[in-house]
């Protein structure tokens, strides 16, 4: 029995001027000493002006790496290749193409993209104030008004719900709870209003109860700005509370793709079929078995151009599995997934 | 932050009370003491010494009585600048006056040195790990973790004699050594100054260019670098506004124990370079079972030592927070 997560139904039609990010066969690889680690391995993804992307799918499948790919700031000794063009005002730059290092890039980077990070607590630098670290996205772009700056840093620090924000400012982070920190970290992010929010599980460090306001800021703040969100989350609940479309990801290979009905209400991959399986949910009655999946994700270094989830897939069949990685196939209209089962059916 | 000053302070004066008994106890360990070595000597040369003589010889030098009377009398010397009198007859207040300016400069200056190469050279050895200059910088501090200092002394003093035919021992030249203080005799003792400060600083900067490299690196990889770069900072403004900050903390800690290394770490180097510091007067006075003079040396030393340790301590409260509010606000 699969649990229903609830959908948010306010889905806007989607035109193309609304298209602000093409990723195109994507690829960001890591050469070690074992073979070369493809942590992302050429995934293509649109990104839409008031449209919240989900990104899905167990630890070590690359979905930071992706977020941090957008960013051109992948750890050393990452290589980040493929095409990603980035709309604006009738101009278009391809990330891809940037210089990590370059002007262009840092102009992008926390000015018109923004992140916001996994742990709240390792995020902050210890050593200066929460004021200090926010008014520094403003300086490093250009503004220079220090009064302004703080009167900035001020209010968004109000408008994420701390408390006494003309005097938090002034404290340093560890002075602040793990919520109070995210929340710091949200209004970081805003600073220069954004036209794209990277959020990479922003809510995995927090308690459940935080959790629930943290999402729901995410979703009041994207409503208000407009932004785009790429939200990353191993979090099925909250990706079918927040995001527009789902982007499956298993391995640094996009399993299945779809608006946030079609892939958790009609999972075609068995690996989206898996995980809706493995959350616990109203559905489950006492003493059934909660599903797990079996094995893990392992490390794609140097992997076999094959389907990644055969080893661990319950309708892995010799017959079908035996060839190359499976093409996405779209089973409905928007609605794609990478998997023999439907190669061998179109 | 009051409340913590006053509290370390506290508790460097205990330190310094104990450290001070302890210095003066266990330099008498040594079986034997001042009169029995002039009385040895003098019987070595045919005379003959009495038993009065010898009790004359040790209340004269206060060795008659128990060590606690001494230890007050010394301890209350030493607060009010008396020093008391070396075996050798010469107040000790004099022999340490004569050295002491010397041993204290070439430590101050032996650390400034050890700073102004270790930190720059560890950053750049940090962001570009792997690369050549990482592998030279690491392969010349290990050689000067790991030679002794006096071996570099005595192979420098080698080299430029046999080269240049030039003595670089002792801190002035012969035609220098007593004149009165001139633009010349300092030319002479810049000179002068470098080879033993090369000699005293090399080992201390070795390990300064591996502890900054190593905590530099563990800072590169924090979440806060990355999280910083995505606001869009410069890497360079970023790099010296977080993880460099944040790894010159435990450097800061280490003044405490880097500053006493140079200071000891001097005896060898200056017996075998010839330097008129204290060094080389504490070693005399051990073997001569002299207790004024070398418990005297050995408590300055403890108590710049104590001194290096406190200066580093405050620091670290000044620039780490965290520190200033665990321990200071409450």
């Amino acid at each position: 029995m699969i649990p229903q997560p609830q959908v948010r139904h306010d889905q806007a039609p989607v035109t193309e001027s609304d298209l602000l990010l093409q990723v195109r066969d994507l690829r960001t690889y890591f050469r070690l000493d074992e073979g070369m680690l493809k942590a992302v391995d050429g995934i293509s993804f649109n990104v839409y002006r008031n449209r919240v992307l989900g990104m899905v799918g167990e630890s070590g499948c690359g979905k930071s790496v992706t977020a941090q790919s957008i960013l051109q700031i992948v750890p050393k000794p990452g290589v980040v290749q493929g095409e990603m063009l980035w709309h604006r005002d009738g101009q278009t730059v391809d990330i891809g193409g940037l210089d990590p290092e370059s002007e262009e890039m840092r102009a992008i980077r926390g000015n018109e993209i923004a992140m916001i990070f996994q742990e709240p607590m390792t995020a902050f630098s210890p050593v200066h104030t929460v004021g200090n670290q926010l008014m520094e996205a403003y300086f490093v772009h250009g503004k220079l008004d220090e009064a302004e700056a703080r009167a900035r840093a001020v209010e968004l620090l109000d408008l994420v719900g701390i408390p006494a924000a003309d005097r938090r400012v002034d404290e340093y982070t560890f002075q602040l709870s793990g919520g109070m920190r995210q929340r710091a970290m949200i209004a970081m992010a805003m600073m220069n209003r954004p036209r794209m929010l990277i959020a990479d599980e922003p809510t995995t460090a927090l308690d459940v109860t935080i959790q629930a306001q943290i999402l729901r800021l995410i979703r009041r703040l994207q409503a208000e700005t407009g932004a785009a969100v790429l939200f990353i989350s191993h979090n099925l609940g909250a990706v079918a509370n927040l995001a527009n479309d789902v982007a499956v990801m298993y391995r640094g290979k996009i399993v299945e793709f779809g608006t946030v009905r079609q892939v958790l209400k009609n999972p075609q991959h068995p690996y989206t079929v898996a995980l809706l399986q493995s959350i616990p949910g109203f559905g489950y009655r006492r003493g059934d078995r909660l599903q797990s999946i079996r094995g893990s994700v392992g490390v794609p270094i140097d992997p076999p151009d094959e389907c990644p989830f055969r080893g661990r897939c319950d309708r892995f069949d010799p017959a079908l599995c035996g060839g190359s990685m499976p093409a996405s196939v779209e089973v409905e209209p928007g609605h794609q997934v990478a998997c023999v089962l439907y190669e061998a059916r179109s | 932050m009051i409340n913590y000053l006053i509290r370390r302070l506290g508790t460097t004066l205990i330190t310094v009370l104990v450290l001070s008994y302890t210095i003066f106890a266990i330099v008498q360990i040594p079986p034997g003491d001042a009169v029995d070595r002039q009385v040895r000597l003098r019987q070595t040369q045919g005379d003959v010494v009495t038993r009065e003589e010898i009790e004359t010889l040790r209340a004269q030098y206060g060795l008659d009585r128990p060590i606690l009377v001494r230890y007050y009398q010394w301890i209350r010397g030493f607060l009010v600048g008396d020093l008391g009198r070396s075996t050798s007859g010469r107040r000790v207040n004099d022999l340490i006056a004569e050295r002491l300016p010397q041993t204290v400069a070439l430590a101050v200056a032996g650390l400034i040195i050890t700073y102004a190469i270790g930190i720059p050279v560890g950053i750049y050895s940090a962001t570009h790990q792997y690369s050549a200059g990482d592998y030279i910088a690491n392969s010349i501090s290990f050689i000067g973790m790991s030679v002794p200092g006096f071996l570099i002394g005595i192979i420098l003093l080698y080299l430029f004699y046999k080269w240049f035919g030039l003595s670089i021992g002792g801190f002035f030249s012969v035609e220098y050594k007593s004149a009165p203080w001139s633009w010349a005799r300092l030319q002479d003792l810049i000179n002068h100054l470098w080879v033993p400060l090369f000699v005293v600083a090399v080992g201390s900067t070795g390990g300064l260019i591996r502890t900054m490299r190593a905590t530099l690196l563990d800072e590169l990889s924090k979440q806060y670098v990355m999280t910083a770069r995505a606001k869009g900072v410069p890497m360079r403004k970023l790099l010296l506004k977080y993880p460099v900050r944040l790894a010159l903390n435990p450097i800061i800690a280490s003044i405490g124990h880097i500053f006493p290394y140079l200071l000891s770490g001097q005896v060898v180097i200056a017996i075998v370079l010839n330097l008129p510091v204290l060094g080389p007067l504490l070693n005399t006075a051990l073997t001569n079972e002299d207790i004024a003079l070398s418990s005297s040396i050995l408590l300055i030393q403890s108590l710049l030592a104590v001194f290096g340790t406190v200066v580093s301590d405050v620091l670290l409260a000044v620039l780490d927070p965290r520190i200033r509010f665990e321990r200071g606000a409450h």
